[in-house]
């Protein structure tokens, strides 16, 4: 295992300087305004000043117009145009993960020290809606306008299988909920910040049923931010024992992927072409573990994207916690709570936050170092050494970072 | 004047009295696609430059998972006033091993849909009162 403690194994690694958050909330702010705050938090954790960042990432927004279509220069601009390079990423759900793999890309190839990324959203109420106007050649628009079907259809689609095939129910994914929120109650960070019970959330209204509200995540104002470095700039700037980026995962799918995705209207056909050995979402977190040189039963602790409860069962499943079919067994068994063997989701997942598209997966990324740097207070992962991330988002979008320590 | 129904999208399904739905097939390695708009063949490892065959596909298959929507999806989709639940199904085509979403028909009772029955294509507004038409799934029963 390549893996160990003290970072006896550099190839590949940049450091995480610094990570800040703006809390996840519903206040219709200028999105600018949450990404600034989480800038300048995650560079004052850095120590180091804005003026000496080298590469700005910027997660876009696609819902503010834009300012949002070039986030890297507006939060540039934002914190006064220093002359520093720019790349704005849009890979949907996986924006925030784009954003880091740029500019770890950067670091790595020699081009940069230090790096600044940055993801920020403000958000609509209710569903995820394509912006206004008509577009009958655009399969996010079509979706909607042919079938009606939302985001939480295709979560719901995905839930019913796992009835299906595992016998599961309501009940058992309502469990997930109550662990999250329990995790999330000491998160200064998250939205949502309150028990639930099992008996809240079957009684919770049923949006697409098999799933109901409290089964869905909601959508969320927030910010996130993290500083990266070369690992000699850091050890230069006394950054002792950073924790590190050891792997970052953006693959898209394999022909044929015979899951239905988001926002596709079908699968790709398997009549001529067998499908491959790992669908999408384990294929995601494969190539992380592959290029960080571990396995799942290395890992500490798990952020992934609980879009719904039963997705994140999914999750454990695609990641290798368990087999195929075992994930209820896993949460039952309180396995992936916190105290348990991999806690999933210590920091109360989306389901205290709800989710702010360019901003979530560097919020994921910040909690992973938190809780490797010890510093998780009220939901702090013993012993952690190594945190996987993974998420995924439309059109073949999905994103896994390994971080370790 | 209202205008008369037509589909919602043109060459995606046909609207006689026995509908179906169009893909696209590659001539050289028989892969399916549907929509049938696709600007390659979507098998990555074919090479052939001929272009893909619009081909009807089997108007039968089977659930591979199903929804019943209680709330109305935002626009651009149309929802009916006051709004009534509607059921979207996974359909799983099994020559073309394709699994393809749609609407699932007026007046047909969620009780009677589980994973693995069979349902057929029919073509319909996308809701009462529009002139959109577009393919739904529709069990095939007695």
């Amino acid at each position: 295992m390549e893996v160990e403690a003290g970072g006896t194994v550099s190839a590949g690694r940049v450091a995480i300087a610094g990570v800040g958050m703006h809390p996840w909330g519903k206040w219709g702010k200028n999105f600018v305004s949450y990404g600034v705050v989480a800038a300048r938090t995650a560079l004052k954790d850095a120590g180091i000043a804005w003026s000496d960042v080298q590469f700005v990432a910027g997660g876009e927004t696609v819902r503010n117009g834009y300012p949002g279509y070039v986030a890297g220069a507006t939060f540039a601009q934002a914190l006064g145009w220093s002359g520093a390079r720019v790349a704005t990423n849009y890979a949907a759900c996986a924006s925030g993960a784009q954003a880091i793999d740029s500019a770890r890309a950067r670091i790595l190839a020699g081009l940069c020290d230090v790096a600044l990324v940055v993801g920020s959203d403000t958000t609509p109420m209710g569903f995820l809606a394509p912006s206004g106007g008509e577009r009958r050649t655009d399969l996010d628009w079509l979706r909607f306008r042919l079938v009606g079907a939302t985001n939480p259809t295709y979560f719901a689609l995905y839930a019913r299988r796992r009835m299906e095939l595992y016998g599961e129910t309501e009940a058992d994914w309502a469990q997930v909920k109550v662990k999250n929120a329990k995790h999330g109650l000491a998160n200064p960070n998250a939205r949502y910040r309150k028990e639930v019970s099992a008996d809240e959330v079957l009684a919770s209204a049923m949006v697409s049923d098999p799933l109901r509200l409290l089964q869905i995540c909601t959508t969320s104002d927030g910010a996130a931010a993290v500083v990266l470095t070369s690992l000699e700039y850091a050890k230069r700037h006394g950054i002792a024992d950073p924790v590190k980026v050891a792997a970052v995962s953006t693959v898209t799918p394999t022909f044929p992927q015979t899951a239905i995705e988001m926002p596709y209207l079908s699968t790709d056909s398997a009549a001529s072409v067998a499908p491959p050995e790992r669908l999408f979402r384990d294929a995601i977190a494969h190539a992380a573990l592959e290029e960080a040189g571990i396995g799942p039963e290395d890992l500490s602790l798990a952020e992934v994207y609980d879009l719904s409860t039963a997705l994140e069962l999914d999750w454990y499943e695609n990641i290798g916690l368990c087999k195929e079919g075992e994930a209820a067994r896993l949460l039952h068994d309180g396995d992936t709570t916190l105290g348990g063997r991999v806690p999933v989701n210590p920091s109360g997942g989306l389901a205290c936050f709800g989710e702010a598209v360019p901003a979530q997966a560097i919020a994921q990324v910040c909690e992973v170092t938190w809780q490797l740097r010890g510093q998780a207070e009220g939901r702090q992962v013993a012993n952690a050494n190594v945190g996987l991330t993974i998420n995924q988002g439309l059109f073949g979008h999905g994103s896994s970072v390994i971080c370790v320590r | 004047m209202p205008e008369a129904p037509a589909p919602a999208v043109d060459g995606w399904f046909t609207t006689d009295a026995e509908p179906q739905l169009i893909g696209a097939r590659c001539p050289a390695c028989g892969t399916f696609a549907f929509p049938p708009e696709v600007f390659a063949c979507p098998n990555p490892r074919c090479e052939s430059e001929a272009e893909l065959e619009r081909v009807p596909l089997s108007s039968r298959g089977r659930i591979w998972s199903f929804v019943v929507n209680h709330y109305a999806a935002p626009p651009p989709a149309l929802s009916p006033d006051p709004f009534e639940p509607y059921a979207v199904a996974a359909v799983e085509l099994a020559e073309e091993r394709l699994v393809i979403l749609g609407r699932v028909a007026e007046d047909v009772s969620f009780d009677a849909l589980k994973i693995g029955i069979e349902m057929e294509i029919v073509v319909e507004p996308i809701i009462p009162g529009t002139d959109e038409l577009v393919w739904k799934w529709k069990p095939v029963g007695p």
